[in-house]
């Protein structure tokens, strides 16, 4: 699993790629948890998901620690461009209702790839930080 | 026809991957289809991470083992899928099964591992006793024909 960290004009955008299961979230808990305690301020926070290959339960898990972590700062989280194996898992949990899926118009905005505001309003362009979190396995 | 596979390994994290790689390996002869070996991946993810999380409490020692056997029915186009282990076993099994339900609350545990076996295989049953580890049989069948999953 790899995962990397950016914050683009207030909103903080989580990109995973490869498998979420135990021993990848422990390898890149702490780190996302780092980055998150040193962006405190932020408006909004991302986890992109559409190179997720595989997921288990642990990334339900996960990601509502992730969730419960940016409520301490009131950083509201959503999901973009969660993909087919990640979502069968993460629907049959209910994360969905804490944790929203932006639409993909908005996933757009969020990635920086268009100009002007998505859906969830605060998304554009511009890369202020960039952090590389990258779990034991390679993907 | 029978085909059988049986794999020791030690219950550690690293091998959570590859036990769910290896026996969706064994199951491509049934020709499943891309989303039947994700849900077979995932429920026997499930079962490992079970097995290294709570049945060895994390110890992540080499010495404890999931033995994980497979039974390939070419004829019925199923797997059966047993995963043992000599760990510390469930007290109350019927409540292990409830959805949301989990030892480790301040571990970041969904408790939907068992409810997540149950939905994405064909079939799931625990064996526990306290002390004496814990037996998850699962099976998952592929190709389902035309009127399989009629309602």
């Amino acid at each position: 699993m790899k995962a990397s960290a950016t914050k683009k004009n207030g909103v903080l955008h989580f990109y995973f790629e490869g498998e979420l299961d135990e021993h990848a979230a422990r390898q890149i808990r702490r780190r996302i948890d780092a980055f998150i305690d040193e962006n405190a301020a932020a408006e909004s926070a991302v986890f992109h998901l559409t190179h997720v290959t595989f997921m288990d339960s642990t990334g339900i898990g996960f990601f509502i620690g992730r969730y419960k972590k940016l409520a301490v700062y009131s950083i509201p989280a959503y999901f973009a461009d969660v993909g087919c194996e990640a979502d069968k898992v993460l629907s049959l949990s209910g994360v969905y209702t804490v944790v929203p899926k932006l639409p993909p118009a908005a996933d757009q905005y969020a990635a920086g790839q268009s100009a002007g505001q998505g859906a969830a309003g605060q998304y554009v362009a511009g890369r202020e930080t960039d952090h590389s979190i990258n779990g034991g396995r390679r993907a | 026809m029978k085909n059988r596979m049986i794999l020791k390994i030690s219950a550690i994290g690293e091998n959570e991957g590859f036990a769910r790689s290896a026996v969706a390996a064994f199951a491509a002869n049934l020709e499943p289809t891309i989303d039947e070996l994700s849900d077979l991946k995932t429920a026997v993810s499930e079962a490992v991470t079970n097995c290294v999380v709570h049945a060895y409490k994390g110890a992540e020692s080499a010495e404890n083992y999931i033995e994980i056997t497979c039974e390939a029915d070419t004829k019925a186009c199923e797997l059966h899928i047993e995963l043992a282990d000599t760990g510390c076993g469930i007290e109350n099994v019927e409540k292990a099964l409830q959805p949301f339900f989990t030892t480790s609350e301040n571990a970041e545990r969904s408790g939907m591992g068992f409810t997540i076996m149950q939905t994405f295989t064909d079939g799931c049953e625990v064996e526990s006793s306290a002390g004496a580890g814990t037996r998850v049989r699962m099976k998952k069948k592929f190709g389902k024909k035309a009127g399989d999953n009629a309602e």
